[in-house]
């Protein structure tokens, strides 16, 4: 309940919890730095029940670093992390009730079976975890494979057995670090439903990536991390919608068409590119300029809208860091 | 501590997020979850994974073959080694091959098989990536250590049982089960030089423990099995090369390699005790430090491999 009453502009809905309940994640000033280089810089977070919480940023940013904190595996430097409000470095194994997932690619014992492994986490995991096996493994589409040694299968059959072994936990709350990871486009496909149907069932999910469209895909809000240091945290539509709407624009004559956009004052961030122009402007507009082009007698071969907003917005984001640095 | 997201840039209209559908989550109980795992699970495990590993054979198929090669070579030689204790006898009596066995094997063959288990057990996680595995389910670290810590040990006797079993049963079927002779020249019934043997066994143990206790620690500290291993090897040989240094009697007493003599005691009549309570407490001196260190560095350390 502190931690609620520390959290800057309280804006959770009332009645999705309890008052009580704290949540799924609650970070505050972590810290965690390996000699000369601070890894993880200063980090809250702060992830609601239900919501599929997207932790971006490229390699190396230290999204791994910040996993491994708040699952207990390594000790920050500075400030603490809890699980729905319990800090597993005071609590031990009992805070990660509820709580499942890996950090980088999940690892298990190549000389067991598939079976045998989630067995022994079951183990691990007491309780009737060893009940849940069989639909785990049938989850994850491993039904078929499960008894040979882990040491044959591919990476995304691993990845796979690494969202069965959390399943088993029965949680409430599923850290998953970069799942889609080496997968072919098929594996990243049926990884992203998978996350999408658990997201469905009621689990909140903490799910780091360095792939925009992803996040874009499956979360409804975002932290973006460069360096170590949060430097964008909110819900993803609000964040897409900042940033207006771009198209992209090709025409018979670009020259012609560039002057046409330049006198038109409700067109914004006017760029050449490689083959055509790219500018953000809104619907009303864009119609607008379509009935300039054809008074200039400019003939217009693609006006479409463009994707990967949240490529764009996360350069603009890091680009001036960049600079900084 | 300087406010985290300082920099964060926040879109003007930062709106509430659109919340998902959040009743399955949270409708939930926080606490009622099932039993907490149990040592004993987690211990059965840690055996399950040494009978899946090649490594486990090694030292069990060394503790099976010293003793099938020793009696290979002292039918071609036909008479037993005369310069150790029972070495006389040992053609003689198959009660005598165990204890000729054990004064051999003390000097790197036991203290070897013991540590490739021992070393391996944590270094073993850490180079397969398992480690962050196991410690992010329900199972408290000291419990995975404790339980490591018993299949280590678990190893270790069963290594011996069939080290010394392996050498009494052949040798007795070579040699028959007579009388033994005891290092004071007595003669020791075959059922109490059996008792004696067993005994012996045990104290044998205790120097092996520590030994596997200090193998466990340099597992847990190096995070590199060959290096557990070896380290832990090195150092029982270098006391024994501190043993053998004359001028360096007054030590001796006190060196771990020295322990592993402590069961001779046993065989000597009347019983001489003394050798073995200094063992059991020279042998804690070596083995608790390193399991108290071992299991703090295990209980702090940062995971970070895989």
């Amino acid at each position: 309940m502190s931690a609620l009453a520390t959290r800057p502009g309280g804006d959770r809905p009332a009645g999705a919890a309890g008052p009580a309940e704290p949540h799924p994640i609650e970070a505050r000033g972590l810290v965690k730095r390996y000699g000369e280089l601070t890894a993880v810089d200063h980090v809250d977070l702060t992830v609601e029940a239900g919501s599929v919480y997207g932790y971006l940023g490229p390699n190396g940013a230290g999204k791994t670093t910040s996993l491994r904190m708040l699952l207990g595996l390594i000790r920050p430097d500075e400030g603490r992390a809890t699980l729905f409000g319990r800090d597993p470095l005071e609590e031990g194994a009992a805070a990660l009730d509820g709580v499942a997932g890996f950090v980088e690619a999940p690892r298990f014992y190549p000389y067991l079976s598939g079976r045998r492994n989630l067995e022994l986490m079951a183990a691990l995991d007491g309780g009737d975890a060893a009940d849940r096996i069989d639909d785990a493994l049938e989850t994850v589409g491993l039904a078929g494979r499960d008894g040979d040694k882990v040491k044959g299968y591919s990476h995304g059959m691993k990845q796979r057995l690494g969202i069965g072994a959390a399943l088993l936990r029965d949680p409430r709350l599923l850290l998953l670090d970069e799942p889609t990871t080496g997968l072919d486009p098929a594996g990243m496909r049926d990884m992203r439903e998978l996350v999408r149907r658990l997201a469905a069932d009621g689990i909140t999910v903490l799910l780091s990536s360095h792939l925009m469209g992803e996040v874009e895909e499956l979360c409804d809000r975002v932290a973006i991390v460069r360096s170590g240091r949060v430097i964008y945290e909110g819900a993803l539509d609000a964040l897409l919608r900042s940033t207006g709407q771009r198209y992209r624009l090709r025409t018979t004559d670009d020259e012609r068409a560039w002057d046409v956009c330049s006198y038109r004052p409700d067109l914004g961030e006017l760029t050449r590119t490689r083959d055509g122009l790219t500018f953000a402007a809104d619907e009303p507009e864009v119609a607008q300029l379509s009935l300039a082009l054809a008074r200039a007698g400019v003939g217009v071969v693609a006006l479409v809208p463009a994707t990967a907003s949240l490529e764009e917005l996360f350069f603009r984001f890091t680009e001036g860091e960049e600079a900084i640095a | 501590m300087k406010t985290a997201a300082a920099p964060a840039r926040t879109p003007a209209d930062a709106a509430p997020l659109p919340q998902a559908p959040a009743a399955g989550a949270s409708s939930r109980p926080v606490a009622a979850r099932g039993d907490r795992p149990r040592i004993g699970a987690i211990y059965r495990w840690e055996l399950l994974k040494l009978r899946a590993q090649k490594r486990t054979y090694l030292g069990l198929g060394g503790a099976l073959i010293v003793p099938i090669v020793f009696l290979v070579a002292l039918e071609a030689q036909g008479s037993g080694p005369d310069e150790v204790p029972f070495g006389r006898y040992v053609t003689q009596t198959g009660l005598a091959v165990p204890p000729v066995l054990l004064l051999f094997s003390s000097i790197w063959l036991f203290p070897l098989i013991v540590a490739l288990v021992a070393g391996d057990v944590v270094a073993n996680e850490d180079g397969n990536g398992t480690l962050k595995t196991i410690l992010t389910r329900s199972a408290d670290r000291h419990q995975i250590f404790v339980a490591k810590l018993l299949a280590s040990f678990s190893y270790a006797i069963v290594a011996l049982l069939l080290f010394a079993g392996c050498g009494l049963l052949l040798g007795g079927l070579r040699y028959g089960f007579d009388p033994l002779t005891s290092l004071s020249g007595t003669e020791i019934a075959t059922g109490r030089g059996l008792l004696l043997l067993g005994a012996a066994l045990l104290a044998y143990l205790v120097p092996l423990l520590a030994i596997a206790s200090i193998a466990l620690l340099l597992s847990t500290v190096t995070r590199n099995s060959a290096a557990a291993v070896v380290g832990a090897l090195m150092f029982s040989l270098i006391l024994q090369i501190v043993g053998v240094i004359s001028g360096l009697d007054a030590v001796r007493p006190y060196l771990l390699s020295t322990q592993f003599d402590a069961w001779q005691g046993l065989l000597r009549e009347p019983i001489d005790w003394d050798p073995i309570v200094r063992s059991l407490w020279v042998c804690a001196l070596y083995g608790i430090p390193s399991l108290v260190a071992a299991l703090l560095s295990f209980m702090r350390r940062d995971v970070t491999g895989g």
